[in-house]
């Protein structure tokens, strides 16, 4: 299946380019709009992207590689981030990593093989106050305890 | 003390437009409009005494004030919400709390220097703080306080919310308007400043979301009254965040020189668990450490902090009780700035992954003689050689955790084992 957008995607990739002073600032909600899209960014989402923004691929591959929150691979349904950072650390980050590792039979940065969670640990969530905390696709789960981490997996279909 | 910056977020539904209102939100903008020319409004940020609240405390109005008048080019201001500092999470709560302070400060900064288009720069992982500021930007801008014509004053502004896709260095203003031009966070040197060369080269002010917020109390109550609360140097309020071993973590908003050690005890509640207080990191993890016993004549200010040692930074404070190895809270902080560098600098790109790798070793049994000797030389190499302050935020913590705990980093080589845990 060929790469590019539906319609109505490249519709709304025409508004985030308007709405900006130059076409270059539209980079990251593009690359956004494409994860969305095709899941991850291949090698053929790139090109596609790097089309779309008048710009090498060879930009859009520094873009993309440059930041945690943009995937080359396809991740789980659920993304399971466990915060590591000092503060997360200092109440027992390490403990709930232990515990989501065992229970879902991943080390980080592993995928089940139904592809329902991905785990990785991650740095400061900026929610240091509340920890140990993870964050699962757009959601934090803050100051976890073994029992709450349980009941959150449970509630995962 | 009255609350200027978490004045409203108690409130229910105080992300709202109507309830900022109620509460007299806007009416700061209402009064510049009305009123003030965008040199009086810099005069009048200048006289509260307002510094950058995002780590380098540099005076807001002064910073304004560089912005050429006469460029030919678009002008813009930058938002800086990419609040990732280990420890500091008080721009989240702002965010999700009071999102139209932010909006219009954000509004009465791009009025000082006459921008016409402004940014919020959010961390891409705030996806709940994304929508409630994108939702109150449209309310704001549905009540005409956005866009065209502002409460009828003839300024326009446009307000863009973009999001970040995680890395720590967006926080830097530079790799910030890196990133926001579409490419890597990659700093970018220093001069030219971004006040005349910022986003694709135009003049730039990129203001902390802390900075902004406290801009409608001081305009609408005046800059006297600002100025009159704080002591000299350090004027007003500030947010800290307390994380780690501590009762009562949380984000507080403090008087500037308001003694360190009562606030730890009383404010926060103490070390819990009966346990001892062995260390703080004041201002965010990149920031020195300083031991228990140090606090007695710290007070909470820019000045009395860097006497100290340390320096405010953004007001994360990570607390540690006698329970914690130091080894492994260095490791841990130079995992994250090994973790985070952007790669362009040659000091700051190696020279994070051997320290982080060397305290790995000290800590799991394997350190040799010299490895702190090691540390110190790595840090003090990487220390001023970088584009960006990252390369600096990496190597005074490590650094300052070796010079405060020398005994235990010692211990864990002669024995070849972690002593504390």
């Amino acid at each position: 299946m060929a790469v590019e957008f539906s319609q109505e995607t490249l519709k709304r990739f025409g508004e985030i380019v308007g709405r900006y002073p130059k076409k270059d600032a539209a980079m990251l909600p593009v690359l956004y709009l494409a994860q969305r899209e095709f899941g991850y960014l291949s090698p053929e989402a790139i090109e596609y992207v790097a089309e779309l923004m008048d710009v090498s691929p060879a930009r859009v591959y520094g873009v993309v590689t440059f930041y945690t929150m943009l995937n080359m691979k396809p991740i789980g349904k659920y993304h399971i981030q466990v915060c590591r950072t000092l503060p997360c650390a200092l109440v027992g980050a390490e403990k709930i990593t232990t515990l989501l590792k065992s229970k879902l039979g991943l080390q980080a940065g592993e995928t089940t093989p139904d592809g329902k969670f991905t785990l990785s640990e991650v740095e400061c969530l900026a929610s240091c106050g509340t920890g140990p905390m993870m964050q699962i696709n757009d959601d934090y789960y803050e100051n976890l305890s073994k029992e709450k981490v349980e009941e959150i997996l449970k509630n995962l279909k | 003390m009255e609350k200027i910056l978490l004045r409203n977020i108690e409130a229910i539904d105080s992300h709202t437009l109507a309830v900022y209102r109620s509460r007299g939100g806007y009416r700061a903008l209402e009064k510049v409009l009305r009123g003030m020319s965008p040199e009086q409004l810099i005069e009048e940020v200048k006289a509260s005494g307002l510094r950058g609240r995002g780590g380098a405390g540099f005076p807001t109005g002064m910073k304004w004030s560089f912005v050429p008048k006469d460029s030919p080019k678009p002008k813009y201001v930058v938002c800086n919400a990419d609040e990732s500092e280990p420890g500091t999470f008080k721009d989240r709560l702002l965010i999700e709390r009071d999102p139209h302070a932010i909006i219009e400060g954000t509004i009465l900064a791009a009025y000082a220097i006459q921008s016409r288009t402004a940014f919020i720069y959010i961390r891409g992982e705030l996806v709940f703080g994304s929508k409630a500021l994108q939702r109150a930007i449209d309310e704001a801008a549905q009540a005409g306080c956005l866009g065209k014509n502002i409460m009828g004053s003839g300024y326009d502004l446009d307000l863009i919310l973009h999001r970040g896709a995680g890395a720590y260095i967006c926080g830097e203003e530079t790799g910030l308007l890196s990133s926001l031009e579409g490419g890597k966070g990659w700093p970018k040197v220093k001069p030219p400043f971004p006040a005349t060369h910022g986003l694709f080269g135009c003049p730039t002010v990129v203001n902390n979301v802390e900075t902004l917020a406290a801009l409608p109390w001081i305009v609408d109550q005046g800059a006297a009254r600002y100025a009159a609360m704080g002591t000299e140097k350090s004027k007003g309020t500030k947010l800290f965040c307390v994380s780690g071993h501590i009762r009562r973590p949380g984000v507080y908003e403090v008087e500037m020189g308001y003694p360190f050690k009562r606030f730890l005890e009383e404010d926060c509640g103490g070390v819990p668990d009966g346990r001892k207080l062995k260390g703080v990191i004041p201002g965010g993890s990149s920031m020195p450490v300083l031991r228990g016993d140090e606090l007695e004549p710290v007070r909470m200010d820019y000045e009395s902090m860097q006497a100290a040692g340390s320096l405010l930074g953004s007001g994360g404070v990570i607390v540690m009780d006698d329970s914690t190895c130091m080894v492994k809270a260095a490791w841990n902080v130079a995992r994250f700035y090994a973790h985070e560098s952007c790669g362009q600098c040659t000091p700051c790109r190696e020279g994070c992954h051997w320290m982080e790798k060397i305290f790995w070793r000290i800590e799991n049994g394997q350190g040799r003689k010299g490895d702190l000797d090691l540390i110190l030389n790595i840090s003090g190499n990487i220390t001023g050689n970088t584009i960006c302050p990252f390369g600096d935020a990496a190597a005074w913590p490590a650094a300052a955790f070796i010079k405060k705990y020398r005994d235990e980093f010692e211990a864990h080589i002669t024995d070849q084992r972690c002593t504390v845990s």
